[in-house]
């Protein structure tokens, strides 16, 4: 063991370039790794983030701020009523998770839908876009399909508005 | 339309009844203002719950969905109405609700309520404490048709 300790304090000491670049690819390897997983666990699910993190209390008391979500945006599943949705408002960065409550799909304008946070007293009209009165099935991340609490303690962070 | 991973679950909820239907023709005051047809509409629901609730069920989110068909749409599906059920407060698990009004307002997207066949089905999503989050429907349910005229508006 000391033997070896030594051998690896020399190269240091002399910048082994081969001990280095195999270090490097090592590291890139674990970082390629990472990043296959988390692309094909957006291929499976078909959602451009298939993890998110419940930001507001909406959703209360089934989801709390700081619990995580896993989605999934099928193409082949349809968006019915009942459905918790994470989606964007164009112009909006923040996501939102909320539940579909109306859903109208005629052969012309394609299928639209109405959402409310279940913690919510109204529906969420007024978050929408100037004049966008219902949401569309682009602006949808996805369903959530699988849920797991308490993973960040969001209580105590106060700054994150939404 | 749900999924069958919980089969053993029995799904047994509700005989729903609903009176006093009808529907007007008044400006659609949610979405463009103008005159669509607002479906009018009492129910009664009989449940009970207590089967539902398994280790893992934290919450029950339990909806009651008309869905029809109009020429304009081949899709439309309303929630009339929805309750949180929460572990802790199940009690004896018996949900009875009589002559409820719909908590949201039942507007069409157009005027196609005349004559359309809907049913009623009442829905459960099961938010666990941590994993699979599904939805089931309950096997029965409710048909009617709307009336073929609108109701003679009541001051």
């Amino acid at each position: 063991m000391s033997l070896l300790d030594l051998e690896c304090l020399d190269s240091v000491r002399r910048l082994d370039t081969r001990r280095l670049l195999y270090q490097v690819l090592n590291f890139l390897m674990v970082v390629s790794s990472a990043l296959m997983m988390w692309k094909g666990l957006m291929v499976i699910t078909g959602s451009e983030s298939p993890i998110v993190v419940v930001l507001s209390g909406s959703m209360e008391p089934a989801f709390h701020r700081g619990d995580l979500l896993f989605l999934t945006n099928r193409i082949e599943d349809p968006i019915v009523v009942g459905d918790i949705t994470v989606f964007k408002i164009e112009g909006r960065e923040i996501p939102i998770v909320h539940r579909v409550i109306r859903v109208h799909d005629d052969d012309k304008e394609g299928m639209k839908f109405l959402t409310k946070g279940d913690n919510n007293q109204v529906d969420d009209r007024g978050l929408y876009a100037e004049s966008q009165l219902w949401l569309r099935r682009k602006d949808v991340l996805g369903r959530a399909r699988g849920f797991l609490p308490y993973v960040l303690k969001l209580e105590k962070v106060k700054n994150v508005r939404l | 339309l749900k999924y069958k991973a919980y089969s053993w679950l029995s799904i047994h909820c509700s005989s729903k009844r609903i009176w006093r239907l009808f529907q007007k023709h008044v400006p659609d005051f949610t979405t463009t203002r103008q005159r669509t047809d607002l479906g009018i509409l009492n129910f009664d629901i009989e449940a009970n719950l207590t089967d539902l609730f398994d280790w893992n069920t934290k919450q029950l989110f339990l909806y009651l969905t008309c869905e029809y068909v109009t020429p304009k749409n081949k899709i439309n599906q309303v929630v009339l109405w929805d309750k949180i059920v929460l572990r802790e407060n199940l009690n004896d698990g018996v949900l009875e609700i009589k002559g409820a009004n719909p908590e949201y307002y039942f507007f069409d997207d157009g005027s196609f309520l005349r004559n359309t066949p809907a049913n009623l089905t009442l829905s459960w999503n099961v938010i666990p404490n941590a994993g699979y989050m599904p939805t089931f429907e309950s096997s029965n349910a409710f048909t009617f048709v709307f009336p073929k005229d609108y109701s003679t508006p009541k001051i």
